[in-house]
């Protein structure tokens, strides 16, 4: 009996040191993006982004030395809080990841956030919730959660900015009922009425219906010189636009990010011509090393795209800071690798930057999208702004 | 000219979206009141029916497409709506033949029936997306408009333009075709007079040599028939997507029973007025107030009674005031 309970425990023991070793060299991210849903036209290039950026660190060795990083995909669906929860916890107790870059959609980011990344004390880094709702400013996420797309209280007063520039000061204003689309759409009205505009309606628009004309008809009576959509466009914000271009009652648009995408152009072309538009972009150095770092494997300027690219980057580096892969020790490094003081760093220099941080010096990450992280951990927001000529969306100009 | 533009804005934004959509519903509702009245059952797979008949007619369609058949400016739906309507009869024959006889032997209670037909319509929204899967399907082609808004207003100088989109127009003439055929077929045929007699009097019906099973085929027939040119001509108008017919089944049912279900003419009538309150109820009544009223008493607010959003919750008041106050709705159909 005793010599059983030996062999047991001796087995369990090397079992336990093969399993440690099995795992000792290699970390994994979440990358937590909907895959199906309302913005899945989106997600494939974000995830590859985010990849991209674990590849190199994985390539350069550098990581803690040398430590693999392995993605583990899982869909959030973007707008099931249920079906996005049961994916994360499936990622942090099953697959065991030590961060997770995402999620995408504001709703399904914060259930995530309260109901499996605080509770178990997991980094969370999204490159594309955007909801004002998400400035923890009291702490109430334990320091776990940034992003790397500025909040819509921001992209509110940039879409006020190019719309009064462009001389339009009466809008009628249509949002996707949920935390996105509602925040958007709040933002953006009192930004622009104290900008000294008008809106004359706003009002929700429910996802997934096949006929918009009743809502198309409420816009069309309030008027407007131009009718602001934030919305999905792989959903009801596509057939907000055709049920209005049918009807006549717009013939110009303004898009907010969901709205921006090859989709658009392949949905309207030129039948939305002199529409303007804003994503969250820069013209920084680091947007074009990504475009050339990424070559012609997926699209690097699809929205958030950089943005996963700059996430994914920023938990590995704050990994390194703290010498550690947990969560706990890593979580207070963020902010330090994003911002000055420091080199900067731009995309492709990631094995550079961890080589730096190794040695004790300081880095300043730029990134792909000249990242800057205010306030309780989100970006700054550097703009895109765009305009649909010849049916193609093209850039004006960045903020 | 402000009279005008009041109407035209008020056609473009709600007599004709409410028209078409009205049309639809009373050729989803006939189907409906038919089995109701015949089959002496409320048929909740109906709305399925209709993702099942269009799913053939887009499919075939797409066939055609390919082969370079088209109608020219007419959508090329049109001709493959014949071989939606035969698979769909053969798939609500052949559920016939393998559920529903069975339940009719038996002199099953309706509520039974009622059970099946869900039963039926969870394998049929199942079986239709194996099929297409569950996306949006474009199949519509030819030409969009009859009258679109920037012509209209370059026609007429009014500041207000009127969209017809072709597929509105079809609706509305294929509606009005496939009802006054309906009717003929019912009120003037051996077999459709054979058939209301049954749903009059089962017994008596028998008695004087109708052969219940054939009326019952006729019935499926029918219903497959009226099922799947709404399912077409709601996709072509809307878009095809087959979650959007399950949600169908409510206006649909709400039509059928306001009119009086089993009253074939009640089942029409209440289309429209289903599909009239939903858009004028939550239309926002601004435009056309501020091009009649003098200056003075304009409108500054949208003068709109219910937020779009409550859209459907407009049939379910109208169907809740009906069954409170005139239960075998307005054309006096059985009771529910």
């Amino acid at each position: 009996m005793k010599k059983l309970l030996m062999a047991t425990a001796a087995t369990a023991l090397v079992a336990g040191a093969a399993y440690a070793d099995g795992h000792g060299n290699e970390v994994k991210i979440g990358v937590i993006l909907g895959f199906t849903g309302p913005i899945e036209s989106l997600t494939p290039s974000m995830a590859d982004g985010a990849e991209l950026a674990m590849t190199e660190v994985t390539e350069s060795g550098m990581l803690l030395d040398g430590m693999k990083v392995t993605s583990v995909r899982a869909d959030s669906t973007c707008i099931d809080a249920g079906a996005a929860t049961a994916a994360a916890e499936r990622l942090v107790t099953s697959d065991g990841v030590k961060a997770i870059m995402g999620a995408d959609c504001s709703g399904v980011t914060s259930a995530i956030l309260q109901n499996v990344a605080v509770p178990n004390g997991v980094v969370m880094i999204s490159p594309s919730a955007t909801s004002p709702g998400l400035s923890h400013a009291d702490n109430e996420d334990n320091g776990l959660f940034f992003r790397t797309a500025p909040s819509d209280a921001r992209q509110g007063v940039v879409m006020t900015d190019v719309l009064i520039e462009e001389g339009i000061t009466e809008v009628a204003v249509t949002y996707t009922n949920n935390d996105y689309g509602k925040g958007l759409a709040d933002s953006f009205e009192a930004a622009f009425e104290a900008a000294g505009g008008t809106v004359t309606i706003n009002t929700a628009h429910e996802d997934g219906k096949a006929d918009y004309s009743a809502e198309i008809g409420a816009l069309a009576a309030a008027g407007g010189q131009r009718l602001v959509v934030a919305g999905y466009v792989d959903q009801g914000g596509s057939g907000i636009i055709r049920a209005a271009l049918d009807s006549g009652a717009f013939d110009t648009f303004h898009f907010p990010d969901g709205m921006i995408s090859a989709q658009l152009e392949e949905n309207f072309g030129d039948e939305i011509e002199g529409s303007t538009g804003q994503h969250p972009g820069t013209d920084s150095p680091g947007a074009a090393a990504f475009s050339e770092m990424v070559g012609g494997a997926f699209d690097p300027t699809s929205p958030f795209t950089p943005e996963s690219y700059d996430a994914a980057a920023l938990i590995m580096l704050a990994m390194q800071a703290a010498g550690s892969t947990e969560s706990g020790d890593f979580k207070d490094h963020v902010m330090d690798v994003a911002n000055a003081p420091g080199t900067e760093i731009f995309p492709g220099q990631l094995g550079m930057a961890l080589e730096m941080i190794k040695n004790g010096e300081e880095i300043d990450y730029v990134g792909a999208t000249a990242v800057e992280l205010i306030g309780p951990g989100e970006s700054a927001g550097n703009y895109r702004q765009i305009v649909i000529e010849g049916g193609k969306i093209t850039t004006a100009k960045f903020r | 000219m402000d009279v005008l533009n009041a109407i035209v804005a008020l056609s473009n934004f709600v007599l004709i979206p409410a028209i078409a959509y009205g049309s639809q519903l009373a050729l989803g509702a006939l189907g409906v009141t038919l089995i109701y009245g015949i089959l002496r059952f409320s048929n909740f797979a109906h709305g399925d029916t209709m993702a099942f008949g269009a799913m053939v007619t887009i499919l075939v369609t797409w066939w055609m497409q390919s082969l370079g058949i088209s109608l020219g400016p007419l959508p090329t739906a049109l001709l493959a709506l014949p071989f939606g309507i035969l698979g769909c009869i053969a798939l609500l024959v052949l559920t016939d033949k393998a559920v529903y006889k069975f339940y009719r032997a038996q002199k099953a209670k309706p509520v039974i029936l009622v059970i099946v037909s869900m039963g039926i319509m969870f394998i049929m929204n199942g079986l239709v997306r194996f099929v297409i899967g569950p996306d949006d399907q474009r199949f519509a082609d030819g030409e969009r408009f009859i009258i679109s808004a920037r012509t209209f207003r370059e026609m007429t100088g009014l500041s207000e333009g009127l969209a017809f989109r072709t597929s509105q127009g079809i609706t509305i003439v294929t509606a009005v075709v496939v009802v006054i055929a309906l009717f003929w077929f019912l009120n003037r045929t051996r077999t459709g007079k054979s058939m209301r007699a049954y749903s009059d009097n089962e017994d008596l019906a028998l008695l004087s040599g109708i052969n219940p099973e054939r009326v019952v085929l006729y019935t499926w027939m029918l219903v497959a028939g009226l099922a799947t040119i709404a399912g077409v001509l709601y996709g072509l108008d809307k878009s095809f997507k087959p979650f959007t017919y399950f949600q169908l089944l409510l206006p649909i049912f709400a039509a059928a029973i306001v009119g009086g279900l089993g009253s074939p003419v009640g089942a029409i009538a209440g289309g429209f007025v289903i599909a009239f309150s939903e858009v004028t109820i939550t239309y926002a009544w601004k435009k056309v107030a501020t091009y009649l009223l003098p200056e003075a008493l304009e409108p500054d607010g949208l003068v709109q009674l219910l937020s779009t959003d409550y859209k459907f919750a407009v049939s379910f008041v109208i169907l809740l005031i009906v069954l409170l106050f005139r239960p075998t709705g307005l054309f006096k159909g059985k009771a529910v």
